[in-house]
């Protein structure tokens, strides 16, 4: 292969991946590492890129501590109850402290976000909700970005980390190669901060041919947070904590304004209520603490996300199907009906084309919901991601070992969805946990922690051969057919891609199986992922476009392989509505009130699973409106 | 939805390309023109019709669940700080014209350098505060929260 190797030396900190975490982490490291290099590496555009891409409609995680509306603690105790208990909650604590301080600055740098008139405050879509023009949230971010970072790496697939060779378990960069170019790219640094994204496209999706694109977390995110870093050793937590997501049908345009700001709501086929009917069996399951709809009827409290999943999914499965959003009543006040529908321009332009293809209009018509294909992720009602350490003054030992968001592998640190157990981030969030690594990280360099790395060129040259085999795979073994993409010696990207999400789908619980899984599927299908792994040793890829392909779907792979071993691991059904284990049909907090851990062992292969105790913040100051519940009595 | 490009419109300047998150808009080599390479791994973000200079992009609904005669149609500009949309129905009942804000100051402004900001004090840099903070969490002279500020404990098990 006739591709240049382009080395990029004494860098201080690399980000790879520049979605909202991404750059929240370039942007603060220039304040803390004035004369440190800062570099970014990203797979596209950093003006278009993760998540936020498209744009937002609002930003999900703002305390408004400045007009007094929440404490961090409130968040964390939110957090805590839509995920069943399961949080990192040193990390979502920290993270809702600083939250608020990066939302200021974006509307100092122009993105509009929407007042209340007559308050003055952020005007408030639901108690952690404030509403934004945002369709130019990313561009504007990514602004703040360039102006800190030393150079900006567009259109570079990162597809491992470097890893040092004279202190084992310590990061020393990453590889990848150029989209464009086709170039070898060698970053070495002395730590990365991992920005990279979740994982849509692992479960089969809902959608067929074209259609498959049309996926509710943008199709590009690839997992290669988890990807990058499982490959590295890095311990992983709560990854079988997959998102499913009820949705405007097939655009999957999102319903959080539609529930909160225009006050619509759901109902069967038939025109009746649904969900309460399902309660007194679904708290049988998972027990009082986690569903109490009178308590969360009197308060704040939320009815878990997944919960709410399980009542539609049992509506549908009794015949009562489809669920529909009861959007005639809001839409008939044009104010509402306006912002109805600027709120998927803002952030899913594709349910507004799906209803003006479909002649769908809310005001005289109540779209259809469904419930998605699982996600894997870390920054929405999932917290699926890397373990990291918390800060010092909050964290106890378990959870802390020297910097703040700093993985298990030294040097390499976390942001947005590579940061496991901090679910309800969202854009803010992550963006303020890309800042936290960043500080953290220069701090490790300036302890010395990074000094005396070496990165032999053997590793180096191990690492090319292996970014670029698909091609030579393809090169040596297309000339045996005459024409086509039928080979008995490879499998392309896409042929590797519709395998995985059919084993997912049909082992660990996607949605063509109602989302219910079980031991034996699970132990079946870690065997078959087994082989997968050995026939993706023999993906082709015919250009530069499908080695990009090619690397997205091995992160991918390890990502769903993760997600296996995790679901097999935790012997019960803990987010019901998310996905059933069928032989433990119950959540479990005797044996399974703890945060899952694995660690793939990057010679083996091999995995290990480990338990992690959980702590809870307690205190003086509950919920006010819990502590008032619970002072009459209810718990 | 899965974008296209029209012939005449298009000049294969190559704006499209440079953007696309998901690396589907390439230019053919025989026709020096743009065109979406990989339909199914488009999200319609709409990030190529909203760069492209000669508005030479729209979108066709997905053909597994989008009937055909619908157009979702946007202008984005910079300079003025907008975004226009057009939303045309299918059975051309509804026609749509939209506005919104895409920033609150001139493009491009508004940004801190922070290699120029004052160098943190080391008592700053063994807090927990972050650049601008803790300023700009309340937006007053109120400090960092912390367990101890709060009144909390951190204990395992369960306890709520």
């Amino acid at each position: 292969m006739g591709y240049k190797t382009i080395v990029e030396d004494n860098i201080d900190i690399l980000v790879a991946g520049a979605g909202l975490g991404g750059t929240g982490a370039a942007f603060e490291a220039r304040y803390w590492g004035k004369n440190k290099k800062i570099v970014i590496a990203e797979k596209a555009n950093i003006d278009r890129s993760g998540a936020v891409a498209q744009g937002l409609y609002a930003i999900n995680c703002y305390m408004g501590t400045r007009f007094g509306e929440n404490n961090p603690e409130d968040h964390v105790r939110y957090a805590r109850i839509d995920l069943m208990g399961m949080v990192r909650e040193d990390l979502a604590f920290d993270m809702a402290r600083h939250v608020d301080s990066a939302v200021h600055q974006f509307e100092e740098w122009g993105l509009p976000i929407m007042r209340n008139e007559k308050t003055g405050a952020y005007l408030r879509e639901g108690r952690w909700q404030i509403m934004i023009h945002g369709e130019s949230y990313k561009p504007i971010v990514a602004e703040a970005a360039k102006k800190s970072a030393d150079k900006v790496f567009n259109r570079i697939c990162v597809t491992h980390l470097l890893m040092d060779e004279a202190k084992e378990n310590r990061v020393a960069g990453a590889v990848g190669f150029n989209v464009r170019t086709g170039n070898y790219h060698v970053f070495k640094s002395k730590t990365v901060i991992c920005g990279a994204g979740g994982a849509s496209n692992i479960f089969k999706p809902r959608s067929v041919g074209e259609g498959a694109g049309r996926v509710w977390y943008a199709p590009w995110s690839s997992g290669s947070a988890y990807g990058l870093m499982i490959e590295a050793g890095a311990k992983m937590t709560q990854m079988e904590n997959r998102i499913v997501l009820a949705r405007f049908k097939d655009g999957y345009g999102p319903v959080g304004a539609y529930f909160l700001h225009l006050k619509t709501y759901t109902q069967n086929a038939y025109g009746e209520e649904y969900e309460s009917k399902w309660f007194p069996a679904l708290q049988e399951m998972v027990g009082k603490e986690y569903l109490d709809p009178e308590a969360s009827h009197a308060t704040h409290r939320p009815i878990p996300t997944c919960l709410r999943n399980h009542a539609i999914i049992n509506e549908v499965n009794a015949g009562r199907g489809p669920i529909h959003m009861v959007t005639m009543e809001a839409f008939q006040d044009p104010h509402l009906e306006e912002i109805g529908w600027h709120n998927f321009l803002g952030m899913t332009v594709g349910q507004a084309v799906l209803w003006a293809a479909t002649d769908v209009d809310p005001k005289y018509e109540n779209p259809e919901l469904t419930t998605s294909e699982p996600y894997v992720m870390g920054s929405h009602a999932t917290g699926c991601g890397a373990w990291c350490s918390g800060p010092e003054d909050v964290s106890p030992a378990e959870y802390f070992w020297g910097y703040n968001r700093m993985t298990t592998v030294e040097g390499l640190f976390g942001a947005g969805d590579a940061v496991g157990g901090t679910p309800h981030a969202f854009s803010s969030g992550s963006f303020t946990e890309g800042r936290l690594a960043a500080k953290a990280a220069c701090k490790y360099i300036d302890d010395g922690k990074a000094e005396g790395i070496r990165v032999t060129d053997a590793q180096i040259q191990r690492r090319k051969e292996e970014i670029y085999k698909p091609m030579e795979t393809y090169t040596v073994g297309r000339n045996e057919i005459v024409a086509g993409t039928v080979n008995p010696n490879y499998i392309n990207p896409r042929q590797g891609l519709d395998r995985l999400q059919k084993l997912m789908d049909e082992y660990c619980g996607g949605f063509g199986v109602n989302y219910m899984t079980n031991d034996k599927l699970l132990s079946i299908g870690l065997k078959k992922m087994a082989i997968l792994g050995e026939d993706l040793e023999k993906v082709a890829a015919s250009d530069i476009h499908e080695l990009l392909r090619a690397w997205e779907l091995k992160h991918r792979f390890l990502t769903s392989e993760s997600v296996f071993h995790h679901t097999l691991f935790r012997k019960e059904t803990r987010w019901p509505g998310y996905y059933y284990r069928g032989d433990a049909m119950k959540v479990d907090d005797a044996n399974w009130h703890v945060l899952t851990v694995s660690r793939r062992d990057p010679k083996t292969g091999e995995y290990t699973m480990e338990k992690a105790p959980l702590y809870h913040l307690v205190g003086d100051i509950e919920d006010k409106d819990l502590a008032k519940l619970k002072a009459e009595g209810h718990h | 939805m899965p974008t296209f490009v029209y012939m005449t419109r298009c000049d294969g300047c190559g704006q499209c390309v440079d953007i696309c998150p998901s690396d589907i808009m390439h230019i053919d080599k025989t026709l020096r023109r743009a065109y979406n390479i990989e339909p199914n791994m488009c999200w319609e973000c709409y990030s190529c019709v909203k760069a492209c200079p000669h508005h030479a992009i729209d979108v066709r609904g997905y053909a597994d669940f989008a009937p055909l005669g619908h157009s979702v149609r946007v202008h984005r500009d910079e300079e003025k700080g907008t975004i226009a949309w057009r939303i045309k129905f299918r059975n051309g009942k509804k026609d749509m014209d939209l506005l919104a804000p895409i920033t609150t100051v001139p493009w491009g402004t508004g940004f801190p350098n922070l290699a120029a900001e004052a160098a943190p004090s080391s008592e700053m840099t063994n807090s927990h505060l972050l650049f601008n903070e803790p300023k700009y969490i309340r937006m007053d002279e109120g400090g960092l929260h912390t367990l101890e500020s709060n009144g909390l404990e951190m204990k395992e098990g369960v306890y709520y």
